[in-house]
């Protein structure tokens, strides 16, 4: 059993270490993924200027432009990953390992969550200080507590999503693509998402971002409260359940996905 | 005796895309059809056959990738489909023509972090991965990024990677496929030191060449269209044929009619390659004795086609798969 753990363990920092090393060796991503959603996050606030709308407006969508590395890192290095893998040879080699297999999905995650923070924290510092961002922080402790609940919740849709398309061919690159664009306006990334109403602010919430955004915007901000969707202590439950659903999804649909594959013959088939 | 690998009534078919005639029963492909096979602990094992004849099929099974349809498979007396997560602690595979890898990581990073999958305490992993370059000469590639590394180079990586972790089973699906000859021999070299040095070591390995299979294996089994013709040492094999008479013959010209050569009294089997950039076609002839070559050369000659050489030859493994499959591989690499 403490060979197993270690193993696993092991296999974790072996898979994550792709991408640790990733957000290092190759700089170019600091044009790609950082200076540009800068300027794409950039847009809005001048918009928010434009429209003279009150000042926390700005820090909403410098917060909403850095946790966008988020979202695209669970799509399109964890979602579609095991179609990718599967492309490269990479997914047979993990299966036949001796280890969980979410130990590889957890792996990803951590070396993707590291990865998404570089840019992160780039747009967000970078973003806070060319517009001057305000913040009134009303409980550290809470405001970390619900980031990390939402990556946890976030990353376990992206493992759920990543066992869903394990025996998908092209079209998992399809769904993710169908995936991005709404979520950014159904999790409201750049505008409170209470402005899309009480009842489409709810069906959204199952996306962690949703409330993730919406609870850490209340505790940041002066005005955010009033702006918020729901109480910040709700959006921390829901965000542990949602932690705890994903991740045991993942794991079943893992599971179904790979036995499926097995018995289809499916699960190493290339080029589909 | 309990061995390393046993097949029993091993069984696998595959849905085929379309359905014929509207017909509600899918249409299945046998890729292999009742497959028995024991594999010895130590033993360099062999498993020889065209394209599509179910050898990476029996691997995948074997490697806890597939279900089998029926049958059953053992890896050191574990049920591959009851049981994988056990029979994965025994096992490593590599497979040729793999890809796999990250183009970010250097060859001796991506050598390292698939040791860790299997548990590896890096400083063991390491100077495993070390000596495992140098023994292939690789040394001066090790800190290369992969993405860099040309197919034979990365194909060596992975072969190391088989080896890295030390398996007690390795199976190896083709692995010098598309190599050069240096690369290919190296490989070999490699395969057969590993067998050799660590006595309770198996190896299962898949090929469609003759030679290596030749070469490299303790014993062979010959496979084709899923079923397993015949399995022996490679001498034992070829022993088999020596009562035949094996003749190559070459011709120019493409021939027609090739049915007829079967008919020709005296010939057990017949295969044949055609090369079209020189439009010459090679002959092979296995007959019930060397009276039976003058009734064949005639029949070449009423053919209008020229003998340009022609020898009796020992017979190899590749005149043992015509004799068994009544076609040389390359007739049905060219299906």
């Amino acid at each position: 059993m403490k060979t197993e753990i270690k193993t696993n363990l092991k296999a974790i920092y072996g898979r994550a270490y792709v991408r640790l090393v990733g957000a290092h060796r190759e700089p170019s991503w600091l044009v790609s993924e950082a200076v540009l959603p800068l300027l794409s996050t950039a847009a809005f606030v001048y918009v928010y200027k434009a429209l003279k709308a009150p000042e926390e407006y700005t820090g909403f969508v410098i917060l909403g432009g850095a946790m966008t590395a988020y979202w695209i890192n669970v799509l399109w290095s964890m979602a579609a990953q095991f179609y990718w893998e599967k492309e490269m040879g990479n997914l047979q080699l993990y299966l036949v390992a001796p280890i969980s297999r979410m130990a590889i999905l957890l792996g990803m995650a951590t070396g993707g969550f590291y990865m998404a923070s570089t840019r992160a924290i780039f747009v967000f510092i970078i973003g806070s200080m060319i517009f001057k961002v305000n913040f009134a922080v009303i409980s550290l402790g809470k405001l970390a507590l619900i980031f990390f609940l939402t990556q946890i919740a976030l990353y376990g849709l992206g493992m759920m999503f990543s066992s869903l398309f394990m025996l998908f061919g092209r079209e998992a690159w399809h769904t993710t693509n169908l995936f991005q664009e709404p979520i950014y306006l159904l999790s409201g990334f750049f505008f409170p998402i209470k402005s899309l109403g009480m009842t489409i602010g709810l069906l959204a919430s199952f996306v962690p971002l949703t409330l993730g955004l919406d609870g850490m915007r209340q505790l940041a901000f002066k005005g955010g409260k009033e702006l918020g969707l729901l109480s910040v202590d709700l959006e921390i439950y829901g965000l542990a359940v949602l932690s705890v659903l994903f991740l045991i999804a993942a794991h079943y649909a893992l599971i179904y996905m790979e036995n499926m594959g097995k018995k289809e013959g499916r699960l190493t088939l290339r080029w589909q | 005796m309990s061995y390393a690998i046993e097949t029993l009534d091993l069984t696998r078919t595959f849905k085929k895309g379309k359905k014929k005639n509207n017909s509600k029963k899918p249409e299945l492909i046998m890729a292999l059809d009742k497959v028995n096979l024991t594999i010895n602990p130590g033993e360099l094992f062999g498993v020889l056959g065209p394209n599509g004849a179910g050898k990476t099929t029996l691997i995948k099974i074997l490697a806890t990738l597939l279900l089998p349809t029926s049958g059953t498979g053992l890896v050191d007396g574990i049920d591959v489909a009851k049981y994988p997560e056990k029979v994965r602690k025994k096992i490593n595979m590599v497979s040729g023509g793999e890809h796999s890898g990250y183009g970010i990581l250097t060859v001796r990073e991506n050598l390292w972090m698939f040791s860790q999958l299997y548990g590896m305490q890096t400083k063991v992993a390491l100077q495993r991965i070390d000596e495992l370059l140098k023994l292939l000469g690789m040394e001066e590639y090790s800190r290369l990024k992969i993405s860099k590394l040309s197919t034979g180079m990365r194909q060596k990586m992975n072969i190391i990677r088989g080896f890295v972790c030390d398996p007690q089973i390795l199976f190896l699906d083709e692995p010098t496929l598309g190599l050069d000859v240096q690369i290919s021999r190296e490989v070999r070299k490699l395969i057969k030191s590993w067998v050799k040095e660590k006595k309770e070591k198996t190896v299962l390995l898949t090929t469609h060449y003759m030679a290596e299979a030749d070469e490299l294996c303790d014993r062979v089994a010959i496979i084709n269209n899923g079923r397993v013709l015949a399995c022996d040492s490679p001498s034992n094999l070829k022993t088999s044929l020596k009562q035949d008479s094996v003749f190559h013959i070459e011709v120019n010209l493409m021939l027609e009619n090739l049915d007829r050569f079967n008919q020709i009294p005296g010939v057990r089997k017949f295969a044949y390659e055609h090369r079209p950039s020189t439009d010459r076609t090679d002959l092979k002839f296995i007959l019930e004795n060397d009276s039976y070559i003058s009734a064949v050369t005639e029949a070449i000659g009423n053919n209008g086609s020229k003998i340009l050489s022609l020898s009796k030859a020992e017979p190899s493994l590749e005149d043992v798969f015509v004799s068994l499959c009544g076609r040389g591989l390359e007739d049905e690499n060219r299906d």
